[in-house]
């Protein structure tokens, strides 16, 4: 019965979703380490970490989503969840090259004996231990969102007001990292990580591991917040998305409504970005800048927002276009096409790329079921 | 002095020796008195008295800039008074210290003049989203409202005229049913008292009659307050009648003494 009521929660594209993801979880890694180099259908390592950064983004495009899909945050900061999520993976994996720094101090990374730290700051504490830096990667952005989630829909502050606080939030926060006493590597951020869980993190074996987890959370994510929405309490999201006074009234408290799901939103996208940092081999201060938040968004409006999928593909197809668009003599031009992307969507397909498909398929059941009932009519 | 106000009187004389939170007590369900607001030196609402008994139906006339909507807006909690008494449930709450939400959780249920309903939810979403139970997002994720028979729902549209546009989004329906579909989600929240702002405006005479019919049957068993220009639907409702006037009250009583008094022909019947 349980099962039968959470197989009924996916839609025709959740299953479609759900059946490519899996595929691509278990063909890519497999594909990479078993099948012969000189294979078509060999997935080199770069082209595996490469997608394997897609499916992080569209971890966090899934988070966006349900925030501003469904409950109506347009949230113009959640960069910096990603990120934070990303440091404490960094963290981490800093702690673990131990003495095989340049300086080779046991304890303390490399960047503290520069300082001339002389011991480890409080907040390194614990960061050796993978089960406490695994649960900081969803509880340090899911706090910030909780602290900032409380003042603000408690405030009530909503649309673009609350957007621009966001907007703000994540601009500190990359003032702030960019300082070198802050502890957390200043500029340079923290890279030239060893290992992972004791496995050489350049690995092959290593990359594919990486890579089929990050998969794996990606269809996790979904389920979650497919479950989410589908329940009452996704029902009362998007009633505070579409009325949120008029829910108010109904007895509603829409901001713990918003809390809730702004902070789920906020540790799933640390969760994203901390599967990103291994796969890229380093994370700065520029993680938390305004443009990274916005092209989030981006992604959102292009796959369809309020759909979860569409959110994902968004993610998967606005960065397969960057990769191309900016590796070639069209570089330069980039940000012009994203820009005008952004736009183009917005005028023509203003429900994305999923949203505008389920539009036609439903109505192509419409008129289908409209023939049929012309065509019964005669035989009455 | 009316009847209500001196037997506000006696009550509150009877208390007040034990003047504790309560301050007030008085045998209405819903207690103005007194009460003045004004939007930039304008005021909406001056020294308005108004006491509403448990079981009754009240309709509330008067021109436009009455205060009628503002009188509404101070007891859900939407606009704070700038002095005056709102009471509810007997005297027990103090209305002007709780917000929107805590309000409609005592139990006053509110439809707006302009119909709003969830649109881009189904019909019987709206109904279910409306209906009294725990409305706490964990309640929500986990709670009764995701195992809510249909017969619960399809009740409540049965009585509203909807059952056959349940799964219709309400986006899409006309708006005499969306007043409807308003109508029946407060019955979903099984509030104390309904308070009904023009559920009238926009119908046709058929639709007036019926929504005439469907507020009696809910007054059966609820507390009802109706804003209305429509005088012939507020005839259909057979029902004490409150006329405002620049922010208080002018008359009340019968529909037909309200409507003889000389001031309420002069500022609002016309001759």
């Amino acid at each position: 019965m349980i099962t039968k009521l959470f197989l009924e929660r996916f839609d025709k594209a959740g299953w479609i979703f759900l059946g490519i993801m899996a595929a691509v979880a278990i063909f890519v890694p497999l594909s990479n380490l078993l099948l012969p180099v000189d294979s078509a259908l060999h997935v080199p390592t770069h082209v595996m970490s490469l997608i394997g950064k897609y499916l992080c983004y569209a971890i966090l495009a899934l988070s966006l989503d349900l925030v501003w899909g469904y409950c109506g945050i347009l949230s113009l900061g959640h960069g910096a969840f990603f990120a934070l999520g990303g440091y404490a993976m960094g963290m981490y994996l800093m702690r673990q090259i131990g003495p095989r720094g340049v300086y080779g101090n046991p304890v303390l990374p490399d960047f503290m004996v520069f300082l001339n730290w002389k011991e480890l700051p409080w907040f390194w504490y614990g960061f050796d231990m993978f089960p406490f830096a695994l649960l900081m990667m969803a509880l340090a952005p899911g706090l910030l969102a909780f602290l900032f989630g409380w003042l603000a829909f408690r405030s009530r502050v909503t649309g673009v007001y609350l957007s621009i606080i966001t907007q703000a939030m994540t601009y500190a926060l990359l003032l702030a990292f960019f300082r070198n006493d802050m502890g957390f590597g200043g500029n340079n951020g923290l890279t030239d990580f060893k290992d992972i869980l004791g496995f050489n993190i350049q690995a092959q074996g290593t990359r594919a591991a990486l890579f089929f987890v990050t998969a794996l959370l990606l269809i996790l994510s979904y389920v979650l917040a497919r479950w989410m929405v589908t329940t009452a309490f996704g029902k009362v999201l998007i009633a505070v998305r579409d009325a949120e006074s008029r829910t108010r009234f109904l007895g509603y408290r829409v901001e713990h409504f918003k809390l809730l799901v702004f902070t789920v939103s906020a540790a799933m996208a640390g969760i994203a970005g901390a599967l990103y940092v291994p796969q890229v081999g380093i994370i700065n201060p520029s993680e938390f800048s305004p443009a990274n938040s916005i092209e989030a968004v981006i992604w959102v409006a292009v796959g369809g927002r309020g759909t979860l999928v569409g959110a994902a593909l968004g993610a998967v197809v606005v960065n397969f276009l960057k990769t191309s668009f900016t590796t070639g003599f069209l570089a330069p031009y980039w940000l012009f096409m994203l820009g005008g992307l952004f736009i183009a969507v917005t005028l023509a397909m203003p429900k994305g790329i999923v949203g505008t498909l389920q539009d036609w398929s439903g109505r192509n059941r419409a008129r289908a079921s409209a023939l049929d009932a012309s065509a019964q009519k005669p035989a009455e | 002095m009316s009847e209500d106000q001196s037997q506000h009187d006696l009550d509150v004389a009877a208390v007040d020796g034990g003047a504790s939170v309560p301050p007030s007590v008085t045998s209405a369900l819903l207690y103005l008195d007194g009460v003045s607001v004004s939007f930039d030196g304008y005021r909406a609402i001056r020294n308005l008295s108004l006491f509403i008994a448990q079981g009754e139906m009240r309709a509330i006339i008067g021109p436009n800039g009455a205060g009628k909507t503002t009188m509404m807006d101070i007891v859900t909690g939407k606009t704070r008074p700038d002095e005056g008494d709102v009471l509810f449930d007997h005297g027990k709450h103090d209305l002007t210290k709780l917000d929107e939400t805590a309000i409609a959780e005592l139990g006053i249920g509110r439809k707006f003049q302009k119909p709003t309903v969830f649109e881009s939810h189904t019909v019987a979403d709206n109904v279910l989203l409306a209906l009294s139970g725990p409305r706490g997002p964990v309640a929500s994720l986990f709670g009764w409202r995701n195992k809510v028979s249909r017969e619960k729902v399809d009740a409540i549209l049965q009585t509203a005229g909807l059952l056959e546009h349940r799964e219709r989004l309400a986006g899409e329906i006309s708006h005499g049913q969306k007043q409807w579909l308003e109508i029946g989600m407060l019955l979903a929240q099984d509030p104390a008292i309904l308070l009904v702002d023009e559920p009238v405006a926009g119908m046709t005479d058929h639709e007036t009659e019926l929504t005439a019919e469907l507020l009696r049957q809910i007054n059966k068993e609820h507390t009802v307050v109706v804003v209305e220009h429509d005088m012939a639907f507020v005839r259909a409702l057979d029902c004490k009648v409150t006329c405002l006037h620049e922010g208080s009250v002018l008359a009340e009583g019968t529909l037909d003494r309200v409507a003889g008094d000389d001031r309420v022909i002069e500022v609002y019947l016309g001759r």
